[in-house]
């Protein structure tokens, strides 16, 4: 360090120069590598699935469709696209509209999406109808993550992660939105619900809200954090008030009957890295039961039908689509490659 | 002897004469250390712009959750940052502890490309923190100890300036790599690594060692153990000026907070919310300066207190039942006035307090009291928003402010310092 012979101005600006010139070629390089890199995904991969630009309807239609972001390589990469449902590993139909995450139901769909600015990316929420056109679009104040619909079509809702501070890069929070797609009137957030936690009126500055699954056009299911506690709470979107129902309980996915919850829950033990199983909560029991899937799951599941959950998790090309049955029993399979965000349409 | 201290020394002895020469020029050591810190925030900034893009998109991770380790990090850096300091005085060491702190920070950027997972990701990030507070308060000594005592508030002026230009600039360079680069998280670490050993460079190079300090601290011939270090705080006016930073401290609610209830209040558009700490690191950067040399000129505790006014203000902007489109630009000007005010300064008057021996433990102390006491307000304003809501609170915290400005006023900590 400071020991030694002191080097003379001219010998130290040398060694910067040398250094300099060193590192510079060390981040130009890795720069054009990523650069390369990114061009390569914009190539079709051999063996990958076969993709070609289509008609794409959220319409009900004779034929059940799954309607997903193809992640697969090549010019149709993250463009919302679709299989039959009853043959996901098939060629795909790609519509040209890129989203982040979708969701769609009764010929309402909603995409979140990026948009590429000159220094610095921004995101919005846009509602489409069911030739994909948009309705209305939102500004996001942050990252994408959960998108849902209501039955009926009407209700959308979605959840983004904010990262407000930079000097204290590590908070997190998250902020929930709900639109009336009739009056297009939009709760901006669900911090500004009423909460009844555990039977008492509560009001907290860390509340965070994620994950809504819609019963009907009013009731919803979503979750609730606060002081360090995850809840299941049960929302009322006309009154604008949440209740709580149960811990650790996160991202819930209602049962197309409306009878039971598919959720993901933090299990003791498990490692950090991996904090999260899949259970089934019935209803009226308040019964939980572990499904079959052992790995942890980061996700918002979809009901493929009445006995059966879709969930994406880590593959070679960002990510997978696998299933398994709601009801603890059977083994995890996978169900497509290079998919995410998936939505059930038609039939 | 190094050409950078002779001329140090030169204008030390100009600085110290009265007259039109007093505004001489900075010591090149503080423009070092100035080159450093910007170099070392644009690699830092950089990875903290793209880190909840890559958590999310990236590796399609929940970050929620690690924010609660927030408070433990802070905890953690106010403990490393005395460890610091007292190890800088010990041998006259500053310049070493303080490349252990820039290299420890930079060996972290590389890691972040073997890291996959949210709970290493975090100790990664503690490792980080950990070599920021460890260089924290050796290098505000060094930049107190190359400069003259009547130009301390324009010195640190300067090097704050210079570190909040490299955090304005690290998230530009690493969204130009993402535009080249779609998905290039890799890059973006890659090319932080290589600035930040830059940085570290910059620092080995161009920053004198031992010598400078040990000169200083042969001077007062004070002994730098760790009974003198705690010892400091008997002595009357550090005494005073870290119990009103700690009081001052104590009224000064978290920035983001400052950021919630602005959005709150003026209904700020979401997308807008991630640029309102632009706002204030804007005004930061012009008038540190100009606000450190006046700092020379008035006083410190003047401006110290001044700033704390500025504050005080913004409180009361946040707190007005009055509309205006301007007004969420004021708050975020004052709030920046605040900081130019009263960070660098807050050193400056320190400086002048504690001897040359012990420079970096006595300031190491100031700063940890001060940081100490910003948690214990955020901890407190947060409990009081949720049971009285953002407005009651605000209220409170505003009230505690205009007390402790009083006080502090009363108290005159360091008006002996120019």
């Amino acid at each position: 360090m400071s020991t030694g012979q002191p080097m003379n101005h001219r010998n130290r600006l040398l060694v910067l120069a040398a250094a300099v010139a060193v590192l510079a070629v060390v981040a130009t390089a890795s720069v054009l590598h990523a650069a390369g890199r990114a061009d390569r995904k914009d190539q079709a991969q051999a063996g990958g699935p076969p993709i070609a630009a289509g008609h794409v309807s959220l319409a009900a239609s004779a034929e059940r469709l799954m309607v997903f972001r193809n992640m697969a390589w090549g010019p149709h990469r993250d463009e919302l696209s679709t299989v039959p449902a009853a043959a996901p590993d098939g060629p795909r139909t790609a519509s040209g509209v890129k989203c982040l995450r979708f969701y769609a139901a009764a010929g309402t769909g909603i995409c979140l999406q990026a948009v590429h600015g000159a220094v610095q990316d921004t995101y919005r929420a846009v509602v489409l109808d069911s030739r994909l056109h948009e309705l209305r679009r939102f500004p996001l104040g942050g990252i994408p993550t959960r998108a849902r619909v209501s039955p009926s079509g009407r209700m959308v809702s979605w959840t983004v992660f904010v990262s407000g501070d930079s000097y204290a890069g590590t908070a997190f929070s998250t902020r929930t939105s709900i639109v009336d797609t009739r009056t297009w009137q939009l709760a901006s957030s669900l911090e500004s619900y009423a909460i009844t936690r555990e039977g008492h009126a509560y009001r907290a500055a860390d509340v965070n809200f994620w994950g809504v699954t819609f019963a009907d056009d009013t009731r919803f299911y979503a979750t609730l954090a606060t002081g360090g506690k995850t809840y299941l709470v049960q929302g009322d979107a006309a009154a604008h008030t949440v209740r709580t129902l149960r811990e650790n309980v996160e991202c819930p996915s209602l049962s197309p009957d409306g009878t039971r919850l598919v959720f993901k829950k933090r299990v003791k033990g498990l490692s950090p890295d991996a904090p999260w199983r899949l259970y089934a909560l019935d209803l009226h029991t308040m019964r939980e039961t572990p499904l079959a899937e052992h790995r942890s799951v980061d996700d918002q599941v979809v009901w493929s039908d009445a006995h059966t959950v879709v969930y994406s998790l880590a593959g070679d090309y960002g990510s997978d689509l696998w299933t398994v049955p709601a009801d603890g029993t059977g083994t995890a399979r996978r169900i497509m490659t290079a998919a995410l965000a998936p939505a059930y349409v038609g039939g | 002897m190094y050409v950078a201290d002779s001329r140090g020394a030169t204008a030390a002895r100009d600085a110290l004469r009265p007259g039109p020469r007093r505004t001489a020029a900075i010591a090149p050591t503080v423009f070092a250390l100035g080159a450093v810190s910007l170099i070392t925030d644009i690699s830092s900034e950089m990875i903290t712009a793209v880190l909840p893009l890559y958590l999310v998109a990236g590796l399609g991770l929940s970050p929620l959750g690690f924010g609660l380790l927030d408070g433990v990090y802070n905890g953690f850096s106010a403990v490393v940052r005395l460890v610091g300091g007292h190890l800088a005085d010990r041998r006259g060491r500053h310049k070493s502890v303080a490349v252990v702190g820039y290299g420890l920070s930079a060996v972290c950027k590389p890691l972040l490309l073997l890291v996959h997972t949210l709970p290493l990701i975090g100790a990664v990030l503690a490792v980080d923190r950990t070599g920021k507070g460890l260089r924290t308060a050796p290098r505000d000594a060094m930049i107190s100890l190359a400069s003259a005592p009547a130009t301390h508030g324009r010195a640190f002026g300067v090097h704050r300036a210079m570190d909040t230009a490299g955090a304005l600039l690290g998230p530009l360079v690493a969204f130009v790599i993402l535009r080249q680069a779609a998905e290039g998280y890799d890059a973006v670490f890659t090319v932080s690594t290589c600035v930040a050993v830059m940085g570290v460079l910059v620092l080995l190079l161009f920053v004198p060692g031992r010598q400078a300090t040990a000169r200083g601290a042969a001077t007062t011939g004070d002994r730098a153990s760790l009974r003198a270090a705690l010892a400091l705080l008997k002595r009357r006016d550090l005494r005073r000026l870290a119990i009103c930073a700690l009081l001052l401290g104590l009224a000064t609610v978290s920035d983001s907070f400052v950021y919630l209830v602005l959005q709150h209040r003026f209904d700020v558009p979401v997308q807008w919310f991630a640029l309102l700490p632009l706002g204030t690191a804007a005004a930061f950067l012009t008038l540190t300066v100009p606000l450190g040399r006046l700092a020379d000129r008035l006083g410190r505790w003047r401006v110290f207190l001044g700033g704390h006014v500025a504050l005080l203000a913004a409180y009361g902007l946040l707190l007005t039942p009055w509309h205006f489109g301007a007004l969420p630009y004021a708050v975020l000007a004052l709030h920046g006035t605040f900081y130019a005010a009263t960070d660098g300064v807050l050193m400056a008057a320190a400086s002048a307090t504690v001897p040359a021996a012990l420079r970096s433990s006595g300031l190491a102390l100031v700063q940890t009291g001060q940081a100490a006491a910003r948690f214990a307000c955020s901890l407190a304003f947060g409990a009081a928003w949720t049971a009285w809501g953002d407005h009651t609170a605000l209220t409170a915290t505003a009230i505690a402010l205009m007390v402790c400005v009083g006080a502090t006023a009363w108290l005159r900590p360091v008006e002996a310092a120019v």
